[in-house]
C-alpha cells in the first residue's frame, strides 16, 4: 500500500494558491462517516472529492447466503433513522414475489408504523439543520418526540433503532394496549411541540438568510442525477412512490405531496416539515379506518411463510412443522424477479430481488436513495461558502448506513 | 395509464427488430438487448416522444457463472415519470471481456451506480469518466459479488451443514 495515498493535493493547488481542506471521515459536522476533500479559495468551495465506503458491510453479498427472514435485520441498518420503512419495504418485496395478499388491517398498521418512522427521520434531519445553523434548542426539544416514537416501536416489536419490525405477511404480534396509548399520547402532544419548533425556525430571519439560496438543486439536475424523495420534491417535482405506485393501501389515504421551487436548503427543510404534517394526517386517517376492522387480525393467513406463535409450536403439530421448515429454510420460494419500491425517509428505497428457488436470494440489490443522490453534492456546493456546504450536507440527509450498504 | 407494456414492446420491435427479447415478470416489461446495443436502446427509450423513459431508477449487475459467453449482466431500471411506467433493460457480456458502454452521458446519475457495479462485478463501462472502486478499498484486486467468491471460507472443515439448506 502506498503510504502517501491519502495526501492528495488537487492539481496545481499550490500554484493557484487555493487550500485543500480535509473534511471527515469523522467530523462532527458530517453526521456520519464520509470524507470530503475540499479545494477552497478563502471561504469559497471550488471543488469537492467525496470518498465513501467507510462503513460498507457487504449486505448484498451476505444476503446471498441468508434465508429470507434473516435479511430483515440487514435492511434495518441501511437507513437506520427510519428502519421500519426498510423492513416493511423488504417484506412487501418478498410478498410480491410469493403473491401474498395482506389484510387491510395489516396494511393500515404498516402505514402507521411507516409514517411514524418518516416523522422520526424528518425530525432528525430538520432539527440537525437547525443545529448546523446554530440553533440547538429546536433539536433538543423535538428529539424527545423522536424518543416517544421509538417507545411506540419498542411496544410493537421490542426494539427501538434497528427494529426488525414485522414478518412476511404482517406483524409478529398484535399492537398492545400500551402501544395504542403511547400512539394516542404522541398524536395529542406532538403537533403542539412541532408547531413550536416551526415557530422557532420557519420564519426566523437569521435561519432564512442562512438557508435560502444555499445548495440549490434544479429540477432538471435532480432528475438527471436520479434524485428522489424530499430532495427531489424540494426542487419542484411531485414524484412520490406512495402516490405513483401505491403499496400497503396508500391509495386509501388522502394526503398532499408538498413541493418546493428552488431546491435550496430552505425548501428541503420546508418540504420535510410539511411532510411531517401530512404524515400526522395519514396516521389520523389510519386510526379512523382501523375502528371498522376486526382488531384481532395482524398478519396474513400464510402459515408456510409466517412464523407461528411460540406456544402453538409447543402444542400443535402443524405449527411445529411450519416452524421447523421456515427456520431451516425449507419453505418453497418461487423463482422469479421483482423490483419493489417504497417511499423511504430519503426517497425511493428499492429492492431488486432475483430468486432461483433456493433458500436465499440469488441476487438482491438495494436501491439506496442516499447513495444515488449524494453524487450531486459536489455539484451543488460548488462556488458556495464552506459554511453553506455543511448545512447543505445536513439538508440532503445523507445517512452513512444507506450510503454504503 | 396510457402507455402499455404491449405498446412499448411494439415500438421497440419496430425500431430494433428481432435483436431484443421480452419478458414480463410481475408486470414489469423486461427487455434483453445485445451488449453493444445498450446505449442505442437507452437513447431510443429516452428520446422517443411516446416512450420517454427519462429517469434512471437503478443500475446494477448480476453474475450467472453457468451461462457461458454471457456470464455478467447489467440491469437498468428505467422510469417514465410522465406516464408512470417502469421498464427493466438487461444486457449480458462474457466474463473474459466485460465491456459495456457507459450511460453517464445520458444519465449523469449513472456515474456512481456504474462505479459500484464495476467495484463489485468488474464490468468495464467503456467511456466512463472516472471508473474507480467506490465502496471497497482501492487496493482490492478482485470483484467480490461474483459467485466464485463464497461468503464463507471454502477451506473450512470444522462445520458440517450437509443436512441443512439446499
Amino acid at each position: 500500500m502506498d503510504q502517501h495515498q491519502h495526501i492528495k493535493l488537487a492539481e496545481e493547488s499550490l500554484a493557484k494558491q487555493t487550500t485543500t481542506l480535509n473534511l471527515g471521515p469523522t467530523h462532527p459536522a458530517t453526521h456520519g462517516v464520509f470524507q470530503n476533500i475540499l479545494e477552497v479559495d478563502g471561504e469559497r468551495v471550488l471543488q469537492t472529492e467525496p470518498t465513501i465506503g467507510y462503513i460498507h458491510r457487504a449486505f448484498e453479498k451476505i444476503s446471498e447466503r441468508r434465508p429470507y427472514y434473516q435479511i430483515t435485520p440487514l435492511t434495518d441498518r441501511l437507513n437506520y433513522c427510519s428502519a421500519p420503512i426498510n423492513n416493511i419495504g423488504w417484506h412487501l418485496t418478498v410478498e410480491k414475489l410469493l403473491g401474498i395478499k395482506t389484510p387491510k388491517r395489516v396494511d393500515y398498521l404498516r402505514v402507521i408504523i411507516m409514517e411514524l418512522a418518516r416523522i422520526a427521520d424528518h425530525l432528525v434531519c430538520n432539527s440537525v439543520i437547525g443545529v448546523d445553523t446554530g440553533a440547538l434548542t429546536g433539536f433538543t426539544y423535538v428529539f424527545q418526540y423522536r424518543e416517544k416514537i421509538y417507545e411506540i416501536f419498542e411496544e410493537v416489536c421490542g426494539s427501538r433503532l434497528t427494529t426488525n419490525i414485522g414478518r412476511f405477511g404482517g406483524f409478529e404480534r398484535n399492537f398492545t394496549q400500551a402501544a395504542w396509548d403511547k400512539l394516542d399520547g404522541f398524536m395529542q402532544t406532538f403537533p403542539k411541540a412541532f408547531q413550536e419548533f416551526e415557530t422557532l425556525l420557519n420564519r426566523n430571519r437569521i435561519f432564512m438568510e442562512r438557508c435560502m439560496g444555499a445548495g440549490p438543486l434544479t429540477a432538471e439536475m435532480a432528475l438527471a442525477y436520479s434524485v428522489t424523495g424530499p430532495n427531489l420534491r424540494a426542487a419542484g417535482v411531485d414524484y412520490d412512490v406512495r402516490v405513483a405506485s401505491p403499496y400497503s393501501s396508500y391509495e386509501d389515504f388522502d394526503f398532499k405531496i408538498p413541493v418546493g421551487s428552488t431546491g435550496d436548503v430552505y425548501d428541503r427543510f420546508m418540504v420535510r416539515n410539511m411532510e411531517i404534517w401530512e404524515s400526522m394526517g395519514i396516521i389520523a386517517q389510519a386510526l379512523e379506518k382501523l375502528k371498522d376492522l376486526d382488531p384481532s387480525v395482524y398478519h396474513a393467513d400464510v402459515p408456510e411463510f409466517y412464523l407461528p406463535d411460540k406456544k402453538d409450536v409447543y402444542s400443535k403439530m402443524e405449527a411445529l412443522i411450519y416452524h421447523f421448515k421456515i427456520i431451516m429454510g425449507e419453505t418453497e420460494i418461487l423463482p422469479g424477479e421483482v423490483y419493489h419500491a417504497v417511499e423511504g425517509g430519503n426517497g425511493e428505497v428499492g429492492y431488486y430481488l432475483i430468486s432461483d428457488g433456493g433458500r436465499s436470494p440469488y441476487r438482491l440489490h438495494f436501491r439506496r436513495p442516499c447513495f444515488i443522490y449524494y453524487q450531486v453534492y459536489p455539484e451543488i456546493i460548488k462556488g458556495g461558502l464552506l459554511s453553506d456546504a455543511i448545512v447543505t450536507l445536513s439538508s440532503l440527509n445523507v445517512i452513512a448506513g444507506e450510503l454504503d450498504a | 395509464m396510457s402507455l402499455t407494456n404491449e405498446h412499448i414492446r411494439q415500438r421497440l420491435t419496430e425500431k430494433f427488430g428481432e435483436a431484443l427479447a421480452f419478458e414480463e415478470p410481475h408486470n414489469m416489461l423486461t427487455v434483453t438487448a445485445p451488449a453493444d446495443h445498450n446505449l442505442k436502446v437507452l437513447q431510443f427509450l429516452y428520446d422517443d416522444e411516446q416512450l420517454r423513459f427519462r429517469f434512471l431508477t437503478d443500475l446494477t449487475g448480476v453474475h450467472y457463472p453457468e451461462r457461458s459467453g454471457e456470464e455478467l449482466g447489467v440491469v437498468y431500471h428505467l422510469h417514465n415519470l410522465t406516464d408512470n411506467v417502469r421498464l427493466r433493460l438487461k444486457v449480458f457480456v462474457p466474463v473474459e471481456k466485460p465491456d459495456v458502454f457507459t450511460a453517464t452521458k445520458l444519465f449523469p446519475g449513472a456515474n456512481w451506480m456504474e462505479r459500484e457495479t464495476y467495484d463489485f462485478f468488474g464490468i468495464n463501462f467503456v467511456g466512463h469518466p472516472d471508473l474507480r472502486r467506490i465502496l471497497n478499498a482501492d487496493e482490492m484486486d478482485y470483484f467480490p459479488m461474483r459467485k466464485e467468491y463464497t461468503l464463507e471460507d471454502p477451506q473450512r472443515t470444522d462445520k458440517d451443514d450437509e443436512m441443512f439448506g439446499r
